[in-house]
């Protein structure tokens, strides 16, 4: 970096407030530095149907049914879904309810397989030379496979790789941040399989028309970059880029602005300015879709915490309960004593779980078992205005003044401040120091903003209900009123007749009586 | 799925903390004052020492007691957050170092209950609680409120010991004559009104002088100003504070400072005599970096610094008392809301005014 360079970024991080995020302690060794343990099938898994944004996938198989490895059990549904692939071979023993990764501790529909033991392959269509398939093509591989984004969003990959295309983007971002502290699945991933990952990544190029991809790894993590600089040294479209090690480095806008330097426009997406990103994971399994047909029924991830015996990346199927991957990894302390909080995903962005019998999805990257002082949950005091939270946001928002008006329901003010742009990366509630849960205000209001929106679509539906109704019934009166209206003046006009009729009748008599009184 | 399970506690994201806390916090701005604050003892000898004891005594009981009657539960938390400490502490650091007992409880309580308390407590006062006190001490109370003595340290005869500081203290009788002194800001506003130039008056054998060690009369905050400014620098160093309000005060007052002193030196002070003076090093890096009544953005800051700076520098210049810190930084005080209602970070993806960055145009959608 020239002199005018850090001069510039000096004044961009010291006047401009450029020096946005946080550096937490990652706590990524020695799980990172462990190799890999890839755990044996269970002997159920446990299958959501929804482990993606958009639609639920549909069942597609019966009670009782035996699948091989790699089989569809549920179907994609509507534009954006995904469908679900038998794990292991094995027999499918009940479609439930299961409950579902997530701080409610609700559940969710589910597919229940019990594994037979086999763990035999169904037939898989390989396919020898992927780049002679078109775009199209390799996408339709990709959806067929159920590969969703492994970072941690679960968006159905082959929905971005066509949306890419048809946008007609140069850039192809792969992000290899994993900025959240104590994970390091896509490092190991990084480490041990980078041909893959290039390869993959290649595909993903041929299947956007894009023309570069730019590899951005944080640089906590140099034995992951020494290995992808290795495996893209030969193709010049594939470039690594270190990255300082920040959180939120590896969240979607911020990665991009720092690789390309552009903005993704607040109503916008990164395709309208030419961009598409995907994560390191994403890439092999798009490989694996393509090159040899392989669903997506597996995936790395990071068992760490304090409370974990022994920390380290494992290779479960999807559908393992939390409780089985924690037994293989090596159990937790003392038989969880001392446990505070159970999570799943990275502890800045992760969710909690109430229990273990939870089962790792698409999504999950992380099963952390936090102690009390890894978690340090004290009761919040006053905001004293430090500006700690403003200087943290990586969006440029003002986290205190938006609490203070979710506080008073200001909503609509809070939006103003920028609640819509919130990503919920929870920079400013890990500066806080009055340990204020600036983000559970954040996810409270767009939850009662959403739920106004639903009793006003509500509302609007019951309106134009009462509305038709009232025109039906003004219909209907206007008619009956006509109607009668209508029998009245047929009535008046048959009387009148009638009247008219016996007038004359009457008057003709009365003219014979009167001829014959006048006779 | 029991209640409890639901509402036990906060189970949004996310799960872990920096380890920041407010008490924290408090604490180093404390431990930043404590040079200056020892020097000023050995300065001012033990009056000085029990006008910051009672000071601070009055704040926390005025602070418990205010707590208590407004039927909070956390009392113990809150009085041992370091605030109230912190707010007398200061304001201590800005008092004439032999003021009597009284001064300390009546500005502790102009501090905390009026000052922060009546607005509802930590957080949401809109002016600062030790410079409320201070101003209304001055205003209330000018005598005793500008009666500066030498300094007078602890090792020389002369000295008061524990007794006679304990007597001074408590009996508030005019200070002798040999004691008394002016602080260079006083004595040079005295001169010019008497139609004394400052080329003659500085010059003079009582003028005081510009001591750059701190051996000068004036509040404890005053005579250390290298000390409070060495406090400062830690401060910015430990990440408590950011450059940005100490600079832009400071500039405040040196640029017009210099400027009115290279057209006309006979009249106005010069820079560093205004940067050395008063309560300049302590309201720039302990006064006006008060997180609660100072704006929330760098750029906010700078322009709420660069206020306070130049209103001082006019109301020391130009107005009738000697020393304007106090009124600057609860004029700009005043004037922060709109300072965080005008100037706002920008949001990513968005213009300064908050609408979207335009979509290039030849995207799909």
């Amino acid at each position: 970096m020239g002199f005018m360079n850090r001069f510039k970024h000096f004044l961009g991080d010291q006047l401009l407030g450029n020096n946005w995020g946080v550096h937490p302690d990652d706590h990524k060794r020695p799980a990172a530095d462990a190799p890999v343990r890839v755990m044996p099938v269970p002997a159920r898994l446990y299958l959501p149907l929804q482990q993606h944004l958009g639609g639920a996938a549909r069942p597609t198989v019966l009670v009782g049914q035996k699948v091989s490895k790699g089989e569809l059990l549920a179907e994609a549904t509507g534009m954006v879904s995904a469908p679900l692939h038998a794990p292991t071979s094995g027999t499918v023993v009940a479609v439930t309810e299961v409950t579902a990764p997530h701080p409610s501790g609700l559940s969710l529909p589910a597919i229940i397989l019990e594994a037979d033991g086999a763990d035999e392959w169904c037939e898989l269509t390989a396919c020898a030379d992927p780049f002679a398939l078109t775009p199209a093509d390799i996408g339709r591989r990709v959806a067929a496979a159920g590969v969703v984004g492994l970072g941690g969003a679960a968006f159905p990959s082959a929905v971005k790789l066509g949306g890419a295309l048809r946008a007609e983007v140069t850039t192809l971002v792969i992000n290899g941040g994993e900025c959240e502290p104590y994970l390091s699945c896509d490092d190991r991933l990084m480490r041990d399989a980078a041909a893959g990952i290039v390869d993959g990544i290649r595909l993903m190029l041929h299947a956007t028309g894009a023309r570069v991809a730019l590899v951005g790894i944080e640089d906590n993590k140099p034995e992951a970059i020494a290995a992808m600089q290795a495996a893209a040294a030969e193709f010049a479209a594939v470039q690594v880029r270190p990255v300082p090690a920040r959180y939120p480095m590896g969240s979607e806008k911020q990665l991009i602005q720092v690789l390309t330097g552009i903005e993704v426009p607040a109503d916008g997406r990164p395709a309208d300015i030419g961009v598409i990103v995907h994560n390191v994971a994403t890439a092999l399994a798009v490989r694996a879709a393509v090159r040899e047909g392989k669903p997506l029924i597996s995936r790395l991830v990071t068992v760490n915490g304090n409370c974990v015996a022994a920390p380290g990346n494992v290779e479960v199927r999807i559908g393992t309960l939390a409780e089985e991957v924690i037994a293989f990894a090596g159990g937790l302390k003392g038989d969880g004593l001392g446990l505070a909080r159970r999570i799943m995903g990275g502890p800045m962005m992760g969710m909690q779980i109430p229990h273990w019998r939870v089962p790792v999805v698409k999504g999950s990257s992380g099963i952390l078992a936090l102690d009390a002082a890894e978690v340090a949950a004290a009761e919040p005091d006053p905001c004293i205005r430090c500006g700690s939270c403003v200087k943290a946001c990586p969006m440029g928002l003002l986290p205190l003044e938006m609490s203070a008006r979710i506080r008073n329901e200001a909503y609509g003010e809070a939006i103003d401040y920028g609640l819509k742009d919130c990503i919920a990366c929870g920079c400013c509630a890990y500066v806080c120091p009055s340990k204020i849960p600036l983000v559970q205000y954040f996810v409270h209001a767009k939850g009662e903003l959403a739920a106004q929106d639903r009793a006003k679509l509500r509302g609007e539906a019951t309106k134009k209900l009462a509305l038709q109704r009232q025109e039906r019934l003004d219909r209907e009166a206007r008619e009956k009123a006509e109607a009668a209206a209508k029998r009245k003046a047929e009535r008046e006009a048959a009387a009148a007749a009638k009247a008219a009729a016996e007038a004359a009748a009457s008057a003709a008599p009365a003219a014979a009586a009167t001829v014959g009184e006048g006779v | 799925m029991t209640p409890t399970a639901i509402t036990a506690q906060p189970v949004a994201s996310p799960h872990a903390h920096g380890g920041n806390s407010v008490t924290r916090t408090m604490f180093r701005v404390q431990m930043a004052l404590v040079p200056a604050t020892l020097y000023g003892f050995w300065l001012f000898g033990w009056p000085s020492f029990f006008l910051w004891l009672l000071t601070i005594l009055s704040c926390l009981g005025l602070e418990a007691l205010s707590l208590k009657m407004m039927g909070v539960t956390r009392i113990k938390a809150t009085l041992f957050d370091g605030s109230a400490l912190l707010t007398g502490w200061l304001l201590a650091m800005t008092l004439p170092p032999w003021a009597p007992w009284w001064v300390a409880v009546v500005g502790g309580f102009i501090a905390i209950v009026i000052g922060k308390q009546v607005f509802g407590g930590v957080g949401q006062n809109v002016f600062n609680p030790a410079m409320v006190a201070r101003v209304a001490l001055l205003v209330s109370f000018p005598v005793p409120l500008t009666q500066w003595v030498h300094p007078l340290p602890l090792t020389t005869l002369a000295a008061p010991d524990f007794i006679d500081g304990l007597r001074i203290f408590l009996s508030s009788l005019p200070q002798p004559d040999a004691m008394a002194s002016a602080s260079l800001l006083g004595y040079s506003k005295t001169e010019l009104a008497r139609g004394i130039d400052l080329l003659h008056s500085l010059a003079g054998e009582h003028a005081p002088a510009l001591s750059w060690i701190g051996a000068r009369s004036g509040s404890l905050g005053e005579s250390a100003s290298l000390l409070i400014l060495a406090g400062g620098l830690y401060l910015v160093g430990a990440g408590v504070i950011t450059w940005h309000t100490p600079a832009a005060v400071l500039a405040g007052i040196a640029i017009p400072a210099a400027i009115g002193h290279a057209v006309d030196p006979a009249h106005y002070l010069s820079a560093p005599a205004h940067l050395l003076s008063g309560a300049a090093m302590l309201g720039a890096f302990f006064i006006a970096t008060d997180y609660v009544t100072s704006p929330n953005t760098a750029a906010g800051q700078v322009v709420f610094g660069l206020g306070i700076g130049l209103i001082t520098w006019i109301i020391r210049s130009y107005g009738g008392y000697p020393e304007g810190m106090a009124f600057a930084v609860l004029l700009m005080n005043a004037l922060t809301p709109v300072i965080d209602r005008l100037i706002k970070p920008r949001i990513l993806g968005r213009d300064r005014r908050g609408k979207p960055l335009d979509i290039p145009a030849g995207a799909s959608q």
